[in-house]
């Protein structure tokens, strides 16, 4: 029953750090139809510059803002002079961010070597705590994670609903030429959404790098969590994010503790279920 | 067959009398099997429309499939006759494409793309966790060959061989499969879906029958790849391989059968020798940067671009000859 549990807290740990990644994801590719492949990478990006950022300063929530604000320039950058050419083109976008992520990663190689790295916490969030009814420890920087993902969640929820930005991202995302015909500059628009997009995955890895820890490679696991993410939980709509980011982190745990040799299996049966029963994802709206 | 053709075939059969050992296994052979695992790829684009990152999968279900009835140092697996492991590993990729193509079957474009690779890394996931079938991170090693007709496949003169005949035959299915009625239908569903079933043909069918197409040929592949080889692991079915595959289709050119071939030989040639001249461990960035030069320059590829290229010179012949006579009916 304790591992139940645990495992249970394991799984919204990992459901969290999913569902931020996997938000910018969804963001770029609900407005822009762009897969955006270079996203894991984007994500290594972020916690690497978080790490230096973190070792020079020693502040943990500086290290999260460079971690993201770099990766929204490099995002920005990206839309602004390479993808945004072939806006419509989606396969050959896709194709270019995968060339992107291909690049960038084998420059982060480069620079950073194939160490693994450990971003340093804050004292605050060092350490475990005792949780209540378990009687069992817990690490407070996983908790926090998860109350991190849920100040994300909302924060976005009140930008698309209540803000301005949000409700041309909502015009955009529904018909496109309309609101280019009203005289809204999409292109800033797309780019302002990439760099979004692009700022979330960097923060996202700032944090995963503080958690846990950060290689080569953690791109790739980023990005097919992503992928399987936004295919269950519905493309281009946050809410599905979440709501695949918990079923894909619980299962994965559920899986990696009870079946280890199997678990990757209850991720893929869960996609395919999604898929066969509905195509577009569990909260995603039919193509027209 | 026509001329072009013709004269290819004619190069690469005389060419093994001139070319040293390296050569033969590691650029002629090794860019042949790689061009047929490309060919299940630029097949599934050109004719259903989809981008598909299941083909490494495909190739490796045959590949393992091969290994686990094959000779072997693992200690794993059963031995069965050549052609029976032959048979199986065709069959099983056949099957896996059907079934990949079962839950694919909705989506085109992008959104094939992310499901195709979400199934081959669910795939890659696997084969790593998984001991009893798969041997886990090492998988197999020690594969033999086998001897058919009393040759034995292990000679490299003799495998290049039989790598251009499985290629030869692969492209030969590739163009009679395209204009058979199965092959016209998939090429229906890929321009006008709606208007195949409003004729009587349900689409699903159809589109599982061409991805279970391109499991067979992406199989043929799989399984020369791990006589070659000599050891397949979940390495073979990772994330890298599949994107050198769709790198491969791209440079080539996806519109013709050719195209798979000459995208691999150019990547293999890249690989061998182009490397030299910066460092080693730079490699995925200069592939990187083709990969985006293509895409960004030449989306049709080489082989796509050099045939435009001569289309349109064609032209410009042919408008020059038309001006002539015009003037000179004028004159």
């Amino acid at each position: 029953m304790k591992l139940f549990f645990i495992v249970f807290l394991n799984g919204l740990t990992l459901a969290s750090l999913y569902f931020i990644t996997a938000c910018g994801f969804t963001l770029i590719f609900g407005l822009m139809r762009t897969v955006n492949m270079a996203h894991g990478v984007l994500l290594l990006l972020g916690a690497y510059i978080g790490y230096e950022v973190v070792e020079i300063t020693a502040s943990w929530m500086l290290g999260i803002i460079a971690g993201g604000l770099s990766c929204a320039v490099v995002g920005a950058f990206l839309q602004a002079f390479i993808l945004g050419r072939y806006q419509g083109d989606e396969l050959r976008q896709t194709l270019i961010t995968i060339a992107i992520s291909i690049i960038l990663a084998d420059i982060l190689l480069w620079a950073w070597g194939g160490l693994t790295y450990q971003i340093s916490l804050p004292e605050m969030l060092q350490g475990g705590i005792k949780l209540p009814i378990l009687n069992v420890g817990y690490s407070v920087v996983r908790l926090t994670l998860i109350g991190m993902a849920i100040v994300v969640g909302v924060l976005l929820w009140l930008l698309i609903a209540k803000t301005k930005l949000g409700i041309i991202i909502r015009a955009g995302v529904d018909d496109r030429e309309m609101l280019q015909a009203l005289g809204f500059e999409i292109k800033k628009i797309f780019i302002i959404v990439f760099a979004m997009g692009a700022a979330l995955a960097g923060m996202a890895g700032v944090i995963f790098g503080s958690a846990l820890s950060i290689s080569p490679g953690t791109d790739i696991q980023f990005l097919l969590s992503s992928l399987v993410v936004v295919i269950v939980g519905g493309m281009g709509s946050v809410g599905g994010a979440a709501l695949g980011a918990l079923l894909i982190g619980l299962a994965e745990q559920y899986g990696l503790a009870y079946a280890p040799t199997y678990g990757v299996v209850f991720t893929f049966l869960i996609m395919v279920t999604v898929l066969a029963f509905r195509p577009q994802g569990i909260l995603g709206r039919a193509e027209k | 067959m026509s001329r072009p053709l013709l004269l290819i075939m004619v190069i690469l059969i005389i060419l093994p009398a001139f070319v040293s050992d390296f050569w033969l296994n590691q650029i002629l052979t090794r860019s042949i099997i790689l061009g047929i695992a490309a060919l299940s790829l630029t097949f599934l684009t050109t004719y259903l429309g989809v981008v598909s990152f299941a083909q490494i999968t495909l190739a490796g279900i045959a590949g393992y499939t091969i290994a686990y009835f094959s000779p072997n140092t693992t200690g794993l697996g059963i031995e069965l006759p050549w052609l029976f492991a032959v048979a199986l590993a065709l069959l099983f990729s056949t099957l896996a494409g059907a079934l990949v193509g079962a839950i694919a079957k909705k989506s085109v474009g992008i959104y094939s793309i992310m499901i195709t690779l979400a199934i081959s890394m669910a795939f890659f996931y696997f084969t790593r966790q998984n001991y009893s079938i798969f041997n886990g991170w090492t998988g197999f090693s020690g594969i033999t060959a086998p001897v058919i007709f009393g040759l034995s496949l292990e000679d490299s003169l003799v495998f290049y061989y039989a790598t251009l005949i499985s290629a030869t035959a692969a492209g030969f299915l590739v163009v009679k499969f395209t204009s058979s009625p199965l092959g016209l239908a998939v090429q229906g569903v890929k321009d006008a879906a709606r208007r195949v079933r409003a004729i009587g043909i349900p689409t699903t069918p159809v589109i599982i029958a061409a991805y279970a197409f391109s499991g067979f040929i992406a199989g043929m592949s799989g399984v020369l790849n791990v006589w070659q080889q000599e050891r397949i692991s979940s390495f073979s079915v990772g994330l890298s391989p599949t994107i050198d595959l769709l790198i491969i289709a791209v440079i080539g050119g996806m519109r013709h059968p050719l195209g798979a071939f000459i995208g691999a030989i150019t990547y293999v040639l890249i690989d061998t020798f182009v490397i030299d001249l910066f460092s080693r461990d730079r490699f995925n960035m200069i592939i990187g940067l083709v990969l985006l030069f293509i895409v960004m320059a030449a989306p049709q590829g080489i082989l796509g671009s050099f045939l435009s290229a001569r289309k349109r010179i064609k032209k410009y012949d042919n408008n020059a000859i038309k001006r002539k006579i015009k003037n000179d009916c004028e004159i």
